[in-house]
């Protein structure tokens, strides 16, 4: 069992890593030829990383949309934030500070993401629009992340689960050695469904984590009279 | 009222969310263009039997030319952020008008040939065969996108649903289903100069008469100034200005103020239209050739500055494409940003003084001002971002003694689209015209009723045109739209007029039409 989800864990890496990177290679590699920012724009390149970390940061665009896709989407993925740094400590030896003095907000954040996702899944069953609009993969997305983020609260909670072993495991795995792991029920469905959701990434609608970088409305600075851009498929229309 | 054969939405306090409703604008598309539009812009004449494996080729072109098509296509969450934003979801109830419905129809064929997912799971990720039902879709529903980037506003990753819409049409000419508004226009702006196709002596005849009744009112001889070259300014502005109401109000102004800047103009032949279309059908290549024409006439003409006249796309394609597609212009007056709109110019007049007024000739009128969407998402005036809600704000506020602005939900970036934009200005698709207007007409409704307004003002002739078409329908008068510079011509005072400016300030004056 161990072996599998070694294997697993080392197929899901590669497949996230260079699933991503060629998507990411793809948007940089495709020209934005005209200027297209949704303006009032900023007038300069720190103006624009300054309104990106505002996106990203606080989802300011979600936020003048609609406020309770904003309170739950921003509670999900502040939550998964504080979540995912927790985890570092499963990865590291020794544990870095930082990631140390996080660890008991970590609890609170598990709930946390629970509710911001259970908000959203219940916006996405019982508003009409947003019903329209998904397909059977948008809830199932909701509900894997539900499930590991339940997984993951019952080994806190309910069935404990030996994380030393676990963290013996992971460490041991990043020198490409296999160790063993608890076998826990709620362990192993928590790693294959987290297997899972590393493989689909660069597949799916998760692409959106790239993709907010690459957004021409918003990564680009709002200078066309100033500054002349030109794509290289358009240059060669001048010759 | 105005007599329609759909429903017209009642005005009521708030445009309220509506339940969605399936297909209700499925029955309405706009003509097909006939190989008369199409050949001149490089498209087959009529759609292609290949089009199934034609239309899949374009994606994959236009995927790796145009990075938003790509991220966009990817990148959607389906949150539902965009799902009320568009005026036309929100008078027409049709699910396929929410902006992300819009873009899924396009997505779910993308989806189906090119991820993943689609190819071996199509049903959980909802992509869908590409069939002659798609194309007609498709045809239906990008012709009911007027491309205003409301809902790029609220996305979290500002998916566009312009850029999508854009491509969508160029796939469509690509196979020969190109719309014929559009593609009618312009084929006649490559042939005579100008989207309606008058030629030179009849905007000479135009002008000449313009300079009559300018000296008639006032006593003094303001010029309009064809193809005089060595002019110092070239004036770029839509064709509708030559001679529709309320817009040659507002040429009339233009000249105005060139006349007490005492600066030498000029409009050009070549270049008598500032629209261009190429941008709705998403065709680089032709809204190029249609850029190309202005950069031809300044050279030819030997100007120094170039300034464009109230349009609302026409400054998009100016402000943010024109230095992409037709420059760089490093041959003009390098003191000026290139090209300059003409509410950038009067507002520096203004500031520097250059200009006086007697707003008392505007107190028949309380004004609003409507922002237009190109405008307003997507191009700027002066340096500060912003420019474009507050310039053209101060212009009438120097002009006019009487301004409200409407909610503010529904200005600013946030503005409501006339429901006209985007090549949707044909009377074949009134429908979604009239509907799609149902946002801005309510929050009008609203300051007429609550802060006694009386006109509203705007910059673009798409909007003044589509205004004077819908406003009856909503039991408004056509002519409470009124042009910017008609405001300004009202108002300005010009030097040696009839009656100078002493008593003009007693306002005893005749004003004119006003
Ligand atoms: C740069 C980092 C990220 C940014 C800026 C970001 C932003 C957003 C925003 C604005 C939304 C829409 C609001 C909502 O529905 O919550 C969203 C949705 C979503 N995000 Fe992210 N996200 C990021 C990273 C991630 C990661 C790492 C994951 C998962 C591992 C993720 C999973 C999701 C899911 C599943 C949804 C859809 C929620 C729904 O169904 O309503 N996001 N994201
Ligand atoms: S661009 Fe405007 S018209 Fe088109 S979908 Fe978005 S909001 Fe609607
Ligand atoms: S707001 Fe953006 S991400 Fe959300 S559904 Fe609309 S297009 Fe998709």
């Amino acid at each position: 069992m161990s072996t599998v989800y070694a294997l697993l864990f080392i197929v899901a890496t590669a497949v996230l890593v260079i699933g991503l990177a060629t998507k990411i290679a793809q948007y940089a590699r495709t020209p934005a030829p005209l200027k297209i920012p949704t303006t009032p724009a900023p007038v300069t390149q720190t103006g624009v990383v300054m309104r990106m970390f505002r996106e990203v940061v606080f989802f300011e665009s979600l936020f003048k949309s609609t406020k309770w896709t904003w309170i739950f989407g921003w509670l999900f993925h502040m939550a998964l934030f504080v979540v995912l740094l927790r985890h570092l400590r499963y990865f590291m030896d020794p544990v870095w500070l930082p990631i140390e003095l996080i660890q008991p907000f970590g609890v609170y954040a598990g709930f946390a993401m629970l509710a911001g996702l259970g908000g959203l899944l219940i916006r996405r069953i019982f508003v009409d629009r947003v019903r329209y609009i998904s397909a059977p993969s948008d809830y199932l997305w909701l509900l894997l992340l539900i499930i590991i983020g339940v997984s993951g609260l019952m080994m806190k909670f309910v069935a404990h689960t030996d994380i030393v072993m676990v963290k013996q495991f992971f460490t041991g795995l990043m020198g490409f050695s296999i160790g063993t792991l608890p076998i826990d029920f709620a362990l192993l469905v928590h790693l294959a469904l987290v297997a899972l959701l590393m493989i689909l990434f660069p597949f799916s609608k998760l692409l959106h984590v790239p993709g907010i970088f690459f957004s021409p409305t918003r990564n680009q600075v709002d200078n066309p009279r100033e500054k002349r851009h030109l794509a290289d498929w358009a240059k060669a229309m001048e010759e | 009222m105005a007599k329609a054969e759909f429903d017209v939405p009642e005005l009521q306090e708030y445009v309220d969310v509506p339940e969605l409703v399936e297909g209700t604008m499925a029955h309405l598309s706009p003509y097909v263009a006939k190989p008369v539009h199409n050949t001149p812009l490089g498209f087959p004449g009529e759609l292609v039997d290949d089009w199934h494996d034609k239309v899949l080729e374009k994606l994959d072109d236009l995927r790796s030319r145009y990075r938003s098509l790509q991220v966009y296509l990817d990148a959607c969450v389906k949150c539902g952020a965009c799902t009320d934003k568009c005026h036309y979801y929100l008078s027409t109830k049709d699910p396929k008008n929410m902006p992300v419905g819009r873009q899924d129809l396009l997505r779910k064929v993308y989806r189906r040939y090119n991820t993943f997912a689609g190819k071996y799971f199509p049903w959980l990720v909802g992509a869908k065969d590409l069939t002659r039902e798609t194309l007609d879709e498709w045809y239906s529903y990008y012709h009911q996108c007027s491309q205003c980037r409301r809902c790029s506003v609220f996305c979290p990753y500002g998916i566009d649903t312009a850029e999508i819409s854009m491509a969508a049409r160029e796939i469509l000419d690509s196979v020969g289903y190109g719309q014929k508004y559009c593609n009618e226009i312009i084929a006649k702006v490559h042939e005579k100069g100008n989207n309606l196709g008058l030629p030179g002596p009849a905007i000479l005849d135009t002008l000449e008469g313009l300079e009559e009744d300018v000296f008639d009112e006032t006593g003094v001889a303001v010029k309009y100034p064809l193809d005089v070259k060595g002019a110092e300014i070239l004036l770029v502005t839509p064709s509708a200005d030559f001679f529709a109401e309320p817009h040659v109000d507002g040429l009339i102004g233009y000249g105005k103020v060139f006349h007490e800047a005492g600066v030498s103009w000029t409009m050009s032949t070549t270049a008598s239209e500032a629209g261009n279309f190429g941008m709705f059908i998403g065709s680089y290549e032709n809204m190029r050739r249609v850029a190309l024409r202005i950069r031809q006439a300044a050279l030819e003409l030997g100007v120094k500055r170039i300034v464009f006249g109230e349009c609302g796309h026409a400054w998009r394609v100016a402000y943010a494409f024109l230095n992409t597609l037709a420059g760089p212009f490093d041959f003009l007056d390098p003191r000026y940003p290139v090209p300059q709109h003409i509410c950038e110019y009067t507002y520096d007049l203004i500031q520097q003084g250059k200009l006086r007024f007697d707003k008392s000739t505007n107190d028949d009128m309380t004004l609003t001002f409507h922002d237009s969407c190109n405008v307003a998402r997507a191009t700027r005036m002066g340096d500060k971002p912003g420019g474009q809600f507050d310039i053209p704000r101060a212009v009438i506020k120097a002009v006019c003694n009487n301004y409200v602005d409407m909610d503010h939900e529904t200005i600013g970036e946030r503005t409501f689209c006339c429901g006209g934009g985007g090549g949707l200005l044909t009377d074949d698709l009134m429908e979604i015209r009239v509907k799609g207007a149902l946002p801005r007409m309510t929050a009008l409704q609203n300051v007429i009723k609550e802060e006694g307004v009386t006109h509203m003002a705007a910059i673009c002739a798409i909007c003044k045109s589509q205004f004077t078409k819908v406003l009856p329908y909503y039991g408004m008068e056509m002519d409470q739209i009124v042009s910017v510079h008609q405001l300004v011509s009202n108002a300005i005072i010009l030097t040696g007029q009839n009656s100078d400016e002493e008593d003009a300030d007693s306002d005893d004056e005749a004003d004119g039409d006003a």
